[in-house]
């Protein structure tokens, strides 16, 4: 049997105080100053404890990460002066599809490397745009026996990034007549990408390829990007060239596995350059998904040549570029994947989805729509701390440092992240009954989406709907 | 009539203030009285709320009861505080508190409703939306239709009907009726802290209701209750015994939870105390991870085998099968009838639970809104509606909810973060680990666990569901239905907001939206 893949993950505390989603509020007047029954002495869970020794210097308000909301201290002071606001600061971070919330969240995982469980209900609204708009599928009686994370039943999360060949074709003496690449597989089904905007020190990088590294996946780099100091990096990296500058890095295409080259009209000439530099090199083709491109059409153009990999991207939050009513991922990749099965290419090339990707739920969503993998790029710098608070985009410094971050500790930050994301995609395999994830690939019917259901269980009550949900 | 009448009186039980136990409640407004007060006494002689209150024997007024300010709407009247202080000392403000309370399913109004409802016995007097989330979708986009006034009936509420059978195969078995419409869900002991467990229990028996073990065993104290005490047989089978499935009246096989549909039961390991080791006969401290599913069924004939090993266990015991909504949830549904069950019990994906990961609480299985008519109509198809009872339950917070799953096609529900809000649950979530809930509900902790009684969670929810009962009574009543009974499936009495033309939508509750800070 083979080794089973696991990502050890070991706690890494944040270095700089995280944002925390609340602040105290005190009505001092009424405070005895040094009450011996002050509810912060009594916190269940100690969060004021580096504060309530010296009372007298306090500070207020203070911000709580670790605030678990219980309400004690505000419903048992003996004053009754002690009360509690959302603290404005988180309401100011990220933005309306990186929200807050989810930052918190993967600073959590980040930190511990263990998934978010607790307890109570779903909090959330009913249903949402984009991901939010489906349910993944579970199995309530027959199915095959799982339990991936506990690690009584293993479930593959394996992807390729090479070609598959159409058929097999054997001679007459048993021995395969076809020519049969090596497969080129990471263990799960996530690759890294360069943010396009942060500080992406050498420290910083290093960080992220030492994850990279451990878990056994690759990061797409910028070829001119690749400073000699990663080249021991090579196996990891994945340089991204286009058509005019290619041939400035024989050296990196000759040390790499493969390559990405941006998608133009006519790009297809060049990948017998490519492979006459390292004919092993697996290619991929990097599509922007803009408004006026035919997408599903080009994909399928691109499926007749001999490429291993089409590499899709939306924008940051999932969304279709260059248009004045985006569409988002979900919808064009469903687009593309069905494109490709109608052309009879699908099971010979892969598809990797980047854009929006900001949980693990959307990691297996993005494959129910028809990608292989996907690629992150910002969750790797909020692993290590990134407020994405633009301030580096304006030319600030950085709140939390993250140019002088130490790459142990980087790495450390993002090995734990993917441990949590990837026990969180094993659940939901496993809920589903599935012990693969490349069976999850375009399996819709191990989902259900809002629209479906509305119509199935709602319109023969209700008739027609009237207002329509933009969900897209 | 004179005898139903004689019966549903009997079985009313009495409501009684129940204050919160905490010092400071909270309140949608917050008053405060600051230095310029001459203690008078000029508040607490006017406000008819007992938000002032200056005992005789005290020199000055005691803090303002702030849930029982009813706020700017008292200006209206000749009993505002603010404005008949003679000193200028009383601020009035909303309090800022409330947006770090509460979420999108259960907003704090929400939250603070079902305290107040725990406390009286009655609705709130306060200008809070108990029946409404903020989710925009589901129960919080459906309302009961603009009624035909000829319609309504004038009877009181003694004289209505809410009781719901739970045996309507028509076999040799006893039947069992409860009064209320709803039951208890499963909390197990390990997840929630004894004296709750015994105070549901205790509180069934007066509602003539039921509820429910869990997957935590059996504790000798349920024994008194025990008419009212469904046994729980999940894939753990923690405490499962040949004489816990003959103690119950009914019993319970989870097959899957809503809040984690395709996972087992989690029980962290900080909350395995040795006597809930003992009692699920494992090791202290020791994570306890359900399987997932059942490893002896793997089919519908398996899940007969289940049944009828139950059946042939206690001859007198109902069967009910708890399911999760997967897509085939009515094709499931209609197995669980072949196999012999009685009840069918569906639990939606927006359900509660002691511990589950976030990531199935909000992505795996469908919502409970859509199940409901799913299964009701398959049924109906099947023509086994009739001889199986369908409970609903996953995300139906207050009685509104209740009325509408029955609307939708249920005939009742069963309710678990409702009892547990009634009991001062603010649903922080910290249920799962350490030591467990902070405000000593869902908790083994020794310290934490003492900091609630039986006997005051007996009352709060048996005040929670008499006020629930006059809600469904006045939604009956406007219907002209004299039963809870003849709503089950009337979903032509309900309308969906987002499913009305422009004109008819404004006759309707706008469903609330406004942005939350998760």
């Amino acid at each position: 049997m083979p080794k089973k893949y696991q990502i050890q993950t070991k706690a890494a505390p944040p270095k700089f105080y995280p944002v925390g989603k609340y602040a105290t509020i005190e009505f001092r007047e009424d405070c005895a100053g040094s009450c011996k029954e002050c509810v912060k002495k009594n916190c269940v869970y100690d969060i004021f404890k580096d504060n309530y020794l010296h009372m007298s210097q306090m500070d207020e308000p203070e911000y709580l990460y670790a605030c678990n909301s219980c309400f004690r201290c505000i419903q048992e002071c003996t004053k009754g002066i002690f009360s509690r606001v959302v603290n404005p600061e988180y309401r100011e971070i990220g933005d309306e599809y990186w929200t807050p919330d989810i930052l918190g969240r993967t600073w959590y995982q980040a930190h511990t490397g263990s998934i978010p469980v607790s307890g109570a209900g779903y909090r959330g609204p009913f249903v949402g745009k984009g991901f939010d708009s489906m349910w993944t599928d579970m199995s309530e009686i027959v199915r095959p026996t799982r339990d991936g994370i506990h690690g009584r039943e293993y479930i593959n999360t394996c992807i390729e990034l090479s070609r598959r060949p159409e058929r097999l074709a054997f001679n007459e003496d048993g021995s395969l007549a076809i020519d049969i690449k090596p497969i080129l597989e990471i263990p799960l089904p996530i690759l890294f990408q360069h943010p396009d905007f942060g500080i992406l020190s050498k420290n910083v990088l290093v960080s992220m390829l030492r994850a990279a590294q451990t878990l056994g996946t690759k990061m797409l780099i910028n070829a001119s990007d690749v400073y000699e100091d990663l080249m021991p990096f090579g196996p990891f990296i994945i340089p991204l060239v286009k058509k005019d500058n290619f041939q400035n890095y024989p050296k990196l295409l000759t040390h790499v596995e493969m390559v990405e080259i941006e998608y133009e009209p006519g790009i297809e000439k060049i990948f017998g350059a490519l492979k006459a530099m390292n004919e092993n090199l697996v290619i991929s083709v990097g599509l922007e998904l803009k408004a006026d491109l035919d997408y599903a059409k080009t994909c399928v153009e691109l499926s007749k040549t001999d490429i291993d990999t089409i590499h899709v991207y939306a924008n940051s939050n999932g969304r279709e570029f260059e248009s004045d009513n985006p569409r988002f991922i979900k919808d064009m990749l469903r687009d593309i994947h069905l494109a490709l099965i109608d052309a009879g290419k699908r099971q010979q090339l892969n598809i990797i989805a980047s854009g929006g990707i900001c949980m693990a739920e959307h990691v297996n969503k993005a494959i129910i729509c028809g990608a292989d993998g996907v690629t992150i790029d910002l969750p790797l710098l909020i692993a290590m701390e990134c407020r994405l608070c633009d301030r580096c985009k304006n030319g600030l410094s950085c709140p939390v440092e993250l140019e002088a971050i130490d790459p142990a500790y980087g790495s450390n930050r993002i090995t734990n992240l993917m441990g949590a994301w990837r026990n969180q995609i094993l659940e939901m395999l496993g809920a589903m009954g599935l012990r693969e994830a490349r069976r999850l690939r375009g399996e819709v019917g191990r989902s259900m989406w809002f629209e479906d259901l509305e119509k199935e269980s709602f319109a023969p009550i209700f008739g027609e709907r009237k207002i329509s949900i933009d969900v897209g | 009539m004179n005898q139903i009448k004689h019966q549903v009186k009997h079985q009313l039980p009495e409501t009684k203030v129940t204050p919160s136990r905490f010092r400071n409640t909270i309140g949608k407004y917050i008053i405060k009285r600051n230095s310029k007060c001459v203690s008078c006494g000029k508040c607490a002689e006017i406000c008819p709320f007992g938000v002032h209150i200056m005992p005789d024997n005290h020199a000055s007024p005691l803090r303002p009861v702030e849930h029982k300010c009813i706020g700017f709407d008292c200006k209206k009247t000749d009993h505002y505080c603010i404005e008949h202080c003679p000193e200028d000392a009383l601020v009035l403000k909303d309090n800022p508190l409330l947006d770090t309370m509460g979420d999108y399913r259960w907003p704090s109004e929400m939250l603070l409703g079902h305290f107040a409802m725990a406390e009286t016995g009655d609705a709130p007097h306060v200008d809070l939306e108990y029946n409404l989330g903020n989710s925009g979708g589901g129960f919080d986009k459906i309302r009961f239709v603009e009624p035909n006034p000829d319609l309504a009936i004038e009877i009181s509420d003694e004289d209505i009907d809410t009781s719901i059978d739970l045996n309507k195969t028509g076999d040799d078995r006893p039947q069992k009726t409860i009064s209320i419409p709803c039951y208890g869900g499963g909390m197990s002991y390990g997840s929630t802290a004894l004296s709750v467990i015994i105070g549901r229990a205790r509180a069934a028996k007066r509602l003539n209701s039921l509820t429910c073990t869990g997957e935590g065993g059996y504790p000798r104290q349920f024994l008194p209750y025990k008419e009212h005490v469904i046994t729980q047989v999940a894939t753990g089978l923690f405490g499962v015994r040949e004489e816990t499935i003959q103690h119950c009246p009914i019993m319970e096989f989870k097959y899957a939870q809503g809040a984690k549909p395709g996972l087992g039961g989690h029980l962290l390991g900080e909350k395995v105390t040795e006597a809930v080791a003992k009692m699920r006969e494992t090791v202290v401290g020791s994570s306890l991870f359900s399987p997932f599913p059942f490893h002896s069924v793997y089919s519908v004939e398996d899940h007969k085998k289940h049944v009828d090993w139950m059946k042939e266990i206690n001859h007198n015991v109902l069967c009910s099968i708890k399911v999760s909504t997967p897509t085939d949830v009515d094709m499931v549904a209609v197995g669980v009838y072949y196999a012999g069950g009685h009840i069918i019990h569906i639990d939606g994906s927006y359900g509660g639970t002691g511990a589950a990961p976030d990531i199935a609480k909000k992505n795996i299985a469908m919502p409970i809104e859509y199940a409901i008519p799913k299964v009701h109509r398959f049924l109906v198809e099947e023509g086994a509606r009739d001889k199986i009872c369908l409970i609903a339950s996953g995300g139906i917070r207050n009685a509104l909810d209740v009325a509408k799953a029955i609307a939708l096609g249920a005939d009742g529900c069963v309710i678990g973060t409702a009892d547990l809000v009634a009991v001062e649950c603010v649903r922080c979530g910290n249920c799962e680990s350490g030591r467990g809930c902070a405000r000593g509900i869902a908790t083994t902790d020794p310290e934490l666990g003492n900091m609630i009684d039986e006997a005051y969670v007996e009352q709060r929810l048996v005040n929670m569901y008499m006020a629930w009962r006059k809600q469904w009574c006045d939604i009956l009543r406007t219907y002209g239905l004299k039963s809870i009974k003849e709503l089950r499936g009337r979903s032509d009495l309900l309308v969906h907001l987002d499913y009305l033309d422009e004109s008819d939508r404004k006759k309707y509750q706008p469903a609330p939206e406004y942005k939350m800070v998760l």
